[in-house]
């Protein structure tokens, strides 16, 4: 049957959804494409292509601003990633593990910084910060400003979201039964979470931090609002250059930042894999 | 041994469950804690915002409250951007659905290998920078960028496609096709094909079965995704900003500009407040009738 | 003999509605003890509620006569085999079934020799580092096992252990499952909702329904002498006949039919008359009926072949009464249509309440 199925002609409409597919594909990857072959292009007009050169990417890792706002994003995405790591996965742990008061309410609180867009929480930081540095200065004679401690600040308030979202996941799949299993084993609260409940959800803790370092290296809009003078991270200052124009640097930093996201995803699907593939194909014996 | 004090009892089994109670909200109580803190402060602080006054310098007077920026919302200007912004998301959530249905359509009808193939391919650029991504169009289609270049190349015009609403559209797309290729995918590979067949066996052909029981099964993946698509278009910021031009404000560009160039914190936050409302009621229509089946969110 | 497990006005509220109400138990040392239920009846709640996953609501637990209501699961000398098993997936069968030991601090020498044992035991030495994951069905049921037994707990808690199995293999590891309680001599509480497991495994049965404990006994004094309708229907197939008691030694059937049971009812209660398939036999019009069987005559209406047995259902004025005949050479076959006589012997009547 299947060997016949292969050679079946194809309909119509089989054909028109093949093609559509192939050209989606195509318009998702033709701009990537396009852009890191102009990243090699020798010529300091973007549009002429000349030949090709690692020209651009070594004036990327000789500009100091370029590596400055590396360093401050690097430096944001670890401390949100972790801070908002473990916030999220305690949340996760409470709402799928226990009936607590004003838990509907909590979960409903959870799911709005992934719903409000991110110009209005953009909004709603500086006008915090602005108000609450007033605040200190006149309460107790502290005046913090705007810099990477506001940028992390407001990272990890909107990847604890995501973090919660994507464990939660995780957790709905894995067997109640495997603690209660623990339990009756002799484990305490503790042992049975550190034993068996963290190791089966790690996946998905890893996953959530790996959504969480993306979306901090990603931000631009809420950055924007509440960093301040010298704390640019990498998006920030590369959208304001972007903004003013088309040029071959940009190109080159944009393709590092395209390296860096592929990588991400290489690293997200071999979390994936690894529990999946152990188990799956080896299950029926 | 004493009876007495370890037989269970309601008000025992009762103090048990509370303690139980408490040990989550304790574990939650971090999280929401910062949430309060950085979340629902930083709300009201808008919502306070809006009813307060702007000076003649730019800054904001807590007091004297009105709901003068509240009125203001209601501007031909405010109505107009407002307008071409709902209709540019919702174009781009059409545009999205008639790109991403057929692909996810193809993609779950695959053998498992290809399907995983095509997965990752649709992966790779939902994960990748959405700047990056964005600033490959302005590349594109630049006065001497490719796809004019192409044009001349042709015996064509060029081709201006940059700053306008046609550039938006094309980087709204394109950021956001692979937000409603996935939800649609995932609705797509788990239905179940047997249905079809069945469909099929009870004379119904190709295009009937799609229609009474392919499109059906997957209307949940149809909402999940164009909520995806709309609710971040409407209040798109990065691709307006880069791919825009001066003619094509939309709301995302309006209330920044509120805030780093006009100095009108009150009327800024006012449509904030807008915006989020819009956000909140598509939101709760999803999940009053579209509500993904099963899990209890 | 002490009791292993005692259960005192033991009451389980969920909302408010009772799981199980009112159990008063008492399971003695190294019995085989099965709870038997349709699915809700609150036997697993009853099974939950010893390994400490549920706290009673009311009610005094004890395990060899240490009270133990309120204690969590993991200070409890019980362990439990899962339903669906729930082998932890990311671990190795050794790490599986050293588990409790590693938790208990025992030594790690001793635990190496008592896993070995334990694995000796189930016949899966030879399986020690493989991952949980690639096991069978049964081999995971074996390992599940030896995870709660190496543990040399007091009770041991099985919650439908067999129900993910395949008949063949289910029917094996009952046999296995017995043999290995008698070896072990620990107190095995088993939780079913299949009456023959139930019935060839165990030393004693509680009947459960609607959280309500309603018959305990030996797996014969179940079958054969039920006292409520519940029971009697619950287990085997059994033809139910309403009834009216009309002295201590005769009931009237529903046609008017005066038959011969032992009841201790007042007269003139309704009541049903209890009869199992395989205690009736079928005669032919022709043929004399011993005069002490209880006698009712029909007409045969269906008649279904199962290879070893032919089933009758046979019309008759008290309802219709499915009787079971053998298949072997004199026992007459008889056709569908025919009158015949249903009859059985007074003493394979019971009488429960209508």
């Amino acid at each position: 049957m299947s060997v016949t199925a292969g050679i079946r002609p194809k309909s119509p409409a089989e054909r028109l959804l093949a093609t559509n597919s192939w050209l989606v594909f195509a318009f998702f990857y033709a701009p990537i494409l396009v852009l890191v072959v102009f990243s090699f292009n020798a010529n300091d007009n973007v549009g002429i292509w000349t030949e090709p050169s690692l020209r651009w990417y070594r004036e990327v890792f000789q500009d100091q601003a370029v590596l400055n706002a590396l360093k401050n994003s690097l430096i944001v995405a670890a401390i949100s990633t972790v801070a908002s790591t473990i916030l999220g996965t305690m949340a996760a742990l409470a709402l799928e593990r226990f009936r607590f008061r004003g838990q509907k309410f909590y979960d409903g609180l959870l799911y709005l910084p992934i719903i409000i867009p991110e110009v209005t929480m953009a909004v709603m930081l500086l006008l915090f910060f602005a108000q609450g540095f007033q605040w200190l200065d006149s309460t107790i004679g502290w005046s913090p400003t705007f810099g990477l401690g506001t940028i992390s600040l407001s990272h990890i308030a909107f990847n604890i979201s995501f973090v919660t979202v994507v464990v939660r996941a995780r957790l709905g799949q894995m067997d109640p039964r495997l603690e209660e299993a623990a339990a009756d084993l002799y484990a305490s609260r503790w042992q049975a979470f550190r034993r068996v409940t963290l190791p089966l959800i790690m996946p998905g803790v890893l996953g959530g931090a790996l959504l969480a370092l993306t979306l901090s290296l990603d931000d631009v809009v809420i950055t924007n609002f509440v960093a301040g003078p010298g704390s640019t991270t990498l998006p920030v200052y590369v959208f304001g250059l972007v903004r003013r124009g088309v040029t071959p640097l940009i190109n080159a930093v944009s393709v590092v930042m395209l390296v860096a996201s592929m990588i991400l995803v290489a690293v997200s699907f071999g979390f994936q894999r690894d529990p999946k593939s152990r188990v799956e194909p080896s299950s029926r014996s | 041994m004493n009876d007495e004090v370890a037989v269970a009892r309601p008000e025992l089994e009762e103090a048990a469950r509370r303690a139980e109670s408490r040990r989550g909200f304790l574990i939650a109580l971090p999280a929401w804690f910062y949430l309060t803190l950085f979340f629902v402060i930083p709300l009201g602080i808008v919502a306070v915002y809006s009813f307060a006054t702007r000076s003649s310098t730019g800054r904001t007077i807590l007091g004297d409250w009105n709901l003068n920026a509240y009125r203001r919302l209601w501007d031909s200007l405010v109505v107009e951007i407002a307008a071409r912004t709902l209709v540019l998301a919702l174009v781009t959530t059409l545009i999205c659905l008639l790109l991403a249905y057929p692909l996810a359509y193809y993609m779950a009808t695959r053998r498992p290998m290809v399907r995983n193939i095509l997965l990752i391919l649709v992966m790779i650029p939902f994960w990748s920078n959405f700047l990056v991504r964005t600033y490959a169009w302005k590349v594109l289609l630049g006065s001497d960028g490719p796809v004019s270049q192409l044009s001349q190349a042709l015996g064509g015009e060029p081709i201006r496609l940059l700053f306008t609403n046609t550039a938006v559209l094309i980087g709204l797309v394109y950021g956001f096709l692979p937000f409603m290729v996935l939800p649609l995918y995932a609705a797509l590979e788990r239905m179940d094909w047997g249905l079809v067949e069945a469909a099929r066996d009870l004379y119904a052909g190709g295009w009937t079965a799609f229609r009474k029981v392919t499109w059906p099964l997957s209307l949940p993946g149809v909402m999940a995704g164009s909520i995806l698509v709309f609710i971040p278009t409407l209040g798109a910021y990065v691709t307006p900003a880069i791919l825009g031009g001066a003619k094509t404000t939309l709301a995302g560009d309006y209330i920044v500009s509120q805030f780093l160039a006009a100095r009108n914190q009150p009327f800024g936050s006012a449509l904030s407040m807008g915006m989020m409302l819009i956000m909140l009621a598509a939101t709760i229509v999803y999940f009053r009738w579209f509500r993904p089946s099963g899990r209890d969110l | 003999m002490s009791d292993a497990v005692t259960l005192q006005g033991v009451s389980k509220v969920f909302g408010d509605v009772y799981a199980v109400r009112d159990l008063d138990l008492a399971i003695g040392d190294g019995e085989f003890f099965s709870l038997l239920g349709p699915s809700g009846c609150g036997k697993t709640t009853t099974l939950r509620m010893i390994a400490g996953f549920e706290f009673p609501t009311q009610g005094s637990l004890r395990l060899h006569g240490v009270e133990m209501a309120l204690q969590p699961p993991n200070q409890r000398p019980v362990n439990t085999v899962f339903q669906s098993y729930a082998l932890f997936p990311h671990m190795t069968v050794e790490e599986n079934v050293g588990f409790g030991l590693r938790m208990k601090k025992v030594a790690g020498a001793e635990i190496v020799e008592r896993v070995r044992r334990a694995l000796d035991m189930v016949q899966l030495t030879h399986r020690a580092t493989a991952s949980s994951k690639q096991l069978s069905g049964g081999q995971q049921q074996r390992v599940a096992l030896a995870r709660a037994l190496v543990n040399e707990p007091e009770v041991l808690l099985l919650d439908e252990p067999l129900g993910a199995l395949d008949l063949k293999l289910r029917q094996a590891m009952q046999t296995e499952l017995k043999d290995l309680q008698e070896r072990v001599g620990i107190t095995f509480i088993y939780v079913t909702h299949d009456q023959e497991e139930a019935l060839t495994m165990s030393d004693r049965i509680g009947v459960m329904n609607e959280g309500r404990l309603l018959q305990v006994g030996t797996p014969q004094d179940i079958y054969e002498q039920p006292t409520s309708r519940f029971v009697a229907g619950f287990i085997g197939e059994i033809n139910l006949l309403p009834a009216t008691i009309v002295d201590h030694e005769s009931v009237r059937l529903a046609g008017g039919r005066l038959v011969a049971a032992t009841t201790g009812a007042a007269a003139g209660s309704e009541v049903t008359v209890a009869v199992r398939p395989e205690r009736l036999s079928l005669f032919g019009l022709g043929e004399t009926v011993p005069a002490r069987l209880n006698a009712v005559r029909g007409r045969i209406v269906r008649r279904v072949y199962f290879g070893d047995v032919f089933y009758y259902d046979v019309d008759t004025p008290d309802g219709v009464i499915e009787v079971k005949e053998e298949n072997r050479p004199g026992v007459a076959l008889h056709e569908i249509g025919e009158e015949a006589v249903v009859a059985w012997d007074p003493a394979a009547t019971t009488v429960v309440e209508s």
